[in-house]
């Protein structure tokens, strides 16, 4: 983000755009405000009360992942690579998305468990639980800080605001709702800034594809030199893969298999807004009801970093290979600055700023979750009413705010840390998708063997970082977090095995529920009152999406 | 288990914000359109068709509530409660 300072980004924003920009945050609060008085429990506080309608669940499914990493990196991936950047939601999300709606969300919703972590308290005890407690809230914080750096960042280049205060303001705003409304009021933001986002990015995508003359005219304008762009198979300049045949490999398992699935089926920030779900069927049908706007937003946050990367002067000549004091992350910003008159503006302003203020409070709602099940009614204060934990609910999350506003500060230090972080994050979440996949299909995977196998993937994810870093390994970008991830996964996968049958397993009375072959199949099903309906099933509306998705694989094909 | 989290509906605050963005837009797209920003955006007058596009938006919102109010469960513990459609929210804002 440090090149950024360099070019001139400041926005012209009018007062009509402040003002429009202050409605948005007048009912952020008033959210917040409102749904305090649904609060009573601490269920309600972290899991909404489990009352939520899927479509709010869903959008608040894809919404929660709509931060400050996904605009600017998808944007800028869009302008380095064009059309290949598809894969990370076609081949990436959306099988991922139906994996957890068909066959894992049975398991996380029917067995009422609150929280990822306790899924594997409940599967494979307490080594597992603390391990997976304790990585995770510590990530969650330092990704908060990292969306709450981007947020100070963008309102210091856009506003001229100091990056302190922005970070501070910003900070106070996700704690007044979160706090207040617990998970119903970030879920509903989120659902509201996913439609604020949508009326920046859909107006910019057009309005771009006007200019360059056309979808045919900015396929000219990139295929002109770089043909790859245009076409999504097979993707060797994302992959960084020379072999076209060895490319799609690494696409379809390493982004499509393991670091995908890892991410969208067991990352509580994302599985939290399916558990907040009111029935089994609604909590299934979160996920599939997000891969629909989420296949189609694909579109409008690639093709605009295209059309950048084609409009933008300063980014153009980035791209022949001049420094012009912008790069790809720009793209976004560009954009809105060359294209938009004031009025659409602010709409634009409020979107971004929306988008990482939601993306904040999906962390700091999921981490108050983990922090007090997980780790301080599990494990430091037992047994207390629920009130307490109310409370302790509450405290956790200005903790988290004040603890992000310091991370915030420590991603300030680093260049590259957006990128080193999510790195990170798929590190984790590789062995943790080996656990569970494991763990749910085989009934034998013992509880020791729960908890060294995340060990073990874990560090050998680190260690084919380090290795990387010190140039044992030459991996270059994309292509060294796929590899360390298929790692992690593969040595999860054996040391859990390896343990497995040298330790005894649990009985199959206490794996009901919690294992595919254990669990009967009758419970999933809801075919009363507003889970009634063809349309509503499941599978139809699986099929449905997949269908969407391979269409639209074979258009950009 | 408390059912009291859906008392508010977020369909009405979604048709609120979309029609005071709305207004706003098109007011200022039909009065406020300088030849500078018609060239910016390639000759569309972009305030004035996003904001007819959100009042559209805003309108849907309000018209999907007021076709499936939102009803409060008499009994918590049924399953069945028969609240709002859950069909897929159209993604175009």
């Amino acid at each position: 983000m440090d090149v950024l300072a360099q070019a001139d980004l400041r926005l012209d924003a009018g007062w009509v755009d402040y003002a429009l920009l202050a409605v948005y945050f007048v009912v952020v609060l008033g959210i917040g405000y409102m749904a305090r008085r649904s609060v009573s429990s601490s269920l309600d506080f972290f899991l909404s009360g489990r009352s939520l309608p899927a479509w709010v669940t869903g959008l608040a499914f894809i919404s929660a992942n709509l931060g400050a990493v996904e605009i600017f990196g998808m944007t800028a991936n869009g302008a380095q690579y064009g059309i290949p950047t598809v894969h990370y939601y076609w081949i990436g999300a959306i099988p991922a998305m139906v994996f957890l709606g068909l066959v894992m969300m049975p398991f996380y919703y029917g067995s009422k468990v609150r929280s990822v972590p306790e899924f594997l308290l409940r599967r494979f005890g307490r080594l597992a639980h603390l391990v997976n407690g304790i990585s995770f809230a510590t990530a969650q914080v330092l990704i908060a800080g990292i969306n709450l750096f981007a947020l100070g960042t963008v309102v210091n280049l856009l506003l001229g605001w100091p990056l302190w205060l922005s970070v501070v303001v910003a900070a106070a705003i996700v704690l007044a709702y979160t706090s207040l409304g617990g998970l119903s009021a970030a879920v509903y933001n989120e659902v509201m800034q996913f439609f604020v986002i949508v009326a920046m990015l859909l107006p910019l995508t057009f309005i771009g594809l006007h200019r360059v003359g056309g979808w045919d005219g900015l396929v000219d304008k990139i295929a002109g030199d770089a043909g790859a762009q245009v076409s999504s198979w097979p993707a060797t300049n994302l992959t960084g893969i020379g072999d076209a045949t060895l490319s799609v490999l690494g696409i379809v398992f390493g982004l499509g298999f393991v670091l995908s699935f890892g991410y969208w089926t067991t990352n509580f920030a994302e599985v939290q807004r399916a558990m907040s779900a009111k029935s089994m069927s609604a909590a299934r049908r979160t996920p599939l009801i997000g891969a629909y706007p989420k296949t189609l937003i694909a579109l409008i946050i690639i093709i605009p970093g295209m059309i950048a990367a084609v409009l933008s002067p300063e980014l153009a000549a980035y791209k022949a290979g001049e420094n012009t004091g912008v790069d790809y992350n720009d793209a976004i910003m560009l954009l809105i600055r060359d294209l938009l008159p004031n009025g659409m503006l602010g709409i634009a302003i409020t979107g971004l700023l929306a988008s990482f203020m939601a993306g904040m409070a999906a962390n700091v709602s999921s981490f108050n979750t983990v922090f007090t099940y997980d780790i301080w009614q599990s494990y430091i204060r037992k047994d207390r009413p629920d009130d307490y934990y109310l409370r302790v609910g509450r405290i956790v999350t200005v903790v988290g705010c004040l603890a992000a506003i310091g991370t915030a500060f420590i991603a300030a230090g680093y260049n590259n840390i957006m990128n080193y972080l999510q790195a990170l994050f798929s590190f984790f979440n590789a062995p943790l998708f080996a656990t569970f996949i494991l763990g749910m299909f085989w009934k034998r995977m013992t509880p020791l063997a729960g908890g060294l196998g995340l060990i073990a993937g874990t560090l050998a994810a680190i260690t084919i970082d380090v290795l990387n870093r010190a140039g044992v390994l030459d991996l270059a970008g994309q292509g060294a977090s796929f590899i360390a991830a298929i790692t992690a996964f593969v040595v999860d996968i054996a040391v859990s095995v390896a343990v497995s049958l040298a330790t005894r397993p649990k009985p199959d009375r206490e794996l009901v529920g919690l294992v595919w072959s254990l669990t009967p199949r009758d419970q999933w099903k809801e075919t009363h009152g507003d889970a009634s309906g063809w349309y509503r099933r499941p599978a139809v509306l699986a099929v449905g999406v997949l269908a969407l998705t391979a269409a639209l694989n074979v258009i950009f094909w | 288990m408390a059912k009291k989290a859906g008392l508010f509906d977020l369909r009405g605050i979604l048709a609120l914000l979309f029609a005071v963005y709305g207004v706003v837009l098109t007011i200022m797209g039909l009065f406020s359109t300088s030849a500078e920003d018609l060239r910016k955006a390639g000759g569309i007058n972009v305030n004035l068709w996003v904001g007819l596009g959100m009042l559209i938006a805003a309108a849907l919102f309000a018209l999907w509530q007021w076709l499936r109010p939102l009803a409060i469960p008499s009994e918590p513990a049924e399953p069945t409660e028969p609240t709002e459609s859950a069909e897929p929210a159209e993604p175009t804002g």
